[in-house]
């Protein structure tokens, strides 16, 4: 065998190791939502979705912690979306790159490292105690939107990044003030990466359980949140929950929920990737 | 901005007028000045420009006369970039600038710190180097610097964009698609589309900072043709690295080396007959 020999055949097995390593986590997952479908699809209608809980297995739906998901996601997206795309901006079109400005980068790289538990109590002792708004949506949105700001910081910097300078500079010269300039051209051209960041974020956010349960959320909540100072549950505290019941039907019942919550995820990222092409298209 | 609208809508162009508004508060400021040289639309006095330490133009006194074109000629990193965006204050934004000297636009100092920038760039216009289009449509372009000074009326906005869109000859390649992106368009007719953004604002003075470099000839021909219409009605400078081009346009070159102004004179002179050894050894192609 010669050299060149020996060089094809690294190359074939390195192609059959990396296709082996891509495998295991495709596999494993695709094993995990069969095992989820084949035992939650047969229990997925209507009445899954509109009923209220219940004690029996087959009575209980997912109303109530579905609302509390949609009510923290929206809460969620109207506190976090205005503070942190205004933070990005301002980081990245208006301070001067100093000490200061370097030492607010580092450290928000390392907010977005923080685990998601901290972040549950510090808003169980400012928001739930010290602002006094108790185990309400409010006070669970106003966690997560802490938990995901610096997710959609970075994400708002990359984006305006990747904004040519030459657009700034023709906005200028035409005789644009800087807000002019980022109202009318930074923020447009840089949309699209600006939602994908966001959306990403929320769709984070819409998984998160740990912070919630130590901000108050419940297990059992007999009606779905009215406003933001109700009591309510989530989907992955209601699944949770019904994971650990010793009943089978409880068990389908989690598996039922796992499906809409997946679905509610997936639907998000798919937008988010069709706002990056869409974005992408329109820079080039 | 008041005052400059108005006299357009009247049809009369007032310079004097129109360069006062620039002045944020008091325009019997300008009165203090020398009295107005009518010869000369531009003027620098003793300019120098620092990057930190690194001086980028020395000494730079130059008298630049209206609706003529001037062509800043000279070998890379001379400077001439440097001081074509003096002009218009685009070197504002870069760290470490500093700037000494005068500089006069219908003989009122740009550098004073009552100038509103946002106003002096509605006068003195500027095309750059590459194409560099808004990621809108071709209409948005040409409106946008009408926009941001926040005019509203749709039919005065229609009018000026076709208005811009013909003098930059572009008129009759777009007019059936004004809503396509700019970004569909050749590089040649973006360009064209960039000098009809600059002209929709009604600016007096025009900065081309090399703007045929990135193009092929045949655009390039086109937009030298249209640069020399221009000159009727628009005071004009054009860097350029292209010595013909300089040669074929411009109506005078100044030629810089190392941040210094060697020669300024007629382009007919400068390249038949200059005065200094080292711009005839610069056009003659022995260095540069």
């Amino acid at each position: 065998m010669n050299n060149i020999q020996k060089n094809r055949l690294k190359d074939q097995l390195f192609k059959f190791w990396g296709i082996g390593c891509t495998l295991i986590g495709l596999v494993l997952l695709v094993v995990f939502i069969g095992g989820i479908l084949i035992d939650g699809l047969s229990r997925i209608d209507w009445a899954f979705i509109t009923d209220l809980p219940s004690r029996k297995a087959e009575k209980s739906g997912i109303w109530t912690p579905l609302m509390g998901s949609i009510w923290i996601l929206v809460l969620t997206a109207i506190i976090s979306f205005p503070v942190s795309v205004a933070a990005g901006v301002y980081l990245e079109e208006y301070a001067k790159k100093n000490r200061l400005s370097a030492l607010l980068e580092i450290n928000i790289s390392n907010l977005a490292g923080v685990p998601s538990i901290i972040y549950g109590l510090l808003g169980l002792e400012v928001f739930v105690r010290i602002m006094n708004l108790g185990a309400s949506v409010l006070a669970g949105a106003l966690t997560l939107s802490l938990l995901i700001l610096p997710i959609i910081i970075v994400a708002t910097r990359e984006a305006i990044k990747a904004v040519p300078n030459s657009i700034r500079d023709a906005s200028y010269a035409l005789g644009a003030s800087k807000w002019q300039t980022i109202w009318n051209q930074v923020l447009p051209a840089s949309s699209g990466g600006i939602l994908t960041g966001v959306i990403l974020a929320l769709s984070r956010a819409v998984g998160e359980t740990a912070p919630l349960i130590v901000v108050g959320a419940l297990a059992y909540v007999p009606f779905a949140p009215q406003g933001p100072l109700d009591q309510f549950s989530v989907l992955p505290i209601q699944i949770f929950n019904w994971i650990s019941r010793p009943q089978q039907g409880f068990i389908d019942n989690a598996a039922a929920a796992i499906i809409i919550l997946l679905l509610i995820t997936f639907i998000m990222n798919g937008i988010a990737v069709y706002f990056r092409n869409k974005w992408q298209k329109k820079l080039q | 901005m008041e005052s400059r609208f108005i006299s357009e809508i009247n049809g009369k162009k007032n310079y004097n007028n129109t360069m006062s508004a620039i002045m944020l508060k008091k325009p019997e400021d300008a009165k203090i000045e020398a009295p107005i040289d009518e010869k000369y639309k531009l003027q620098t006095k003793d300019v120098n420009v620092f990057y930190g330490d690194f001086q980028a133009i020395k000494d730079v006194s130059i008298n630049i006369k209206p609706k003529s074109i001037t062509a800043f000629i000279g070998p890379s990193g001379c400077g001439k970039s440097t001081f074509l965006r003096l002009f218009n204050r685009m070197n504002d934004y870069i760290e470490d600038f500093k700037m000494e000297g005068k500089i006069k636009i219908d003989d009122i100092n740009i550098y004073k710190n009552k100038i509103q920038l946002e106003q002096l760039r509605k006068e003195v216009g500027m095309v750059f180097q590459k194409p560099n289009p808004f990621p809108k449509s071709i209409f948005e372009n040409v409106a946008y610097g009408l926009k941001i000074q926040g005019i509203s009326t749709k039919k005065l906005i229609a009018d000026r964009v076709e208005k811009a869109l013909i003098q930059a000859d572009l008129w009759n390649e777009v007019k059936g698609n004004l809503n396509k992106s700019a970004l569909s368009l050749s590089g040649g007719q973006q360009q064209r589309l960039c000098i009809a953004r600059t002209l929709a604002v009604e600016p007096s003075v025009i900065l081309m900072d090399e703007p045929t470099s990135a193009l092929d000839p045949i655009s390039t021909s086109k937009i030298e043709e249209l640069i020399y219409q221009l000159k009727q009605d628009y005071t004009i400078i054009i860097v350029t690295h292209n010595m013909q081009q300089a040669a074929r346009i411009s109506d005078y070159t100044a030629f810089f080396y190392m941040g210094e102004l060697i020669e300024f004179d007629k382009t007919k002179k400068i390249f038949t007959n200059p005065e200094k050894k080292r711009t005839e050894n610069y056009i003659t192609g022995r260095f540069g």
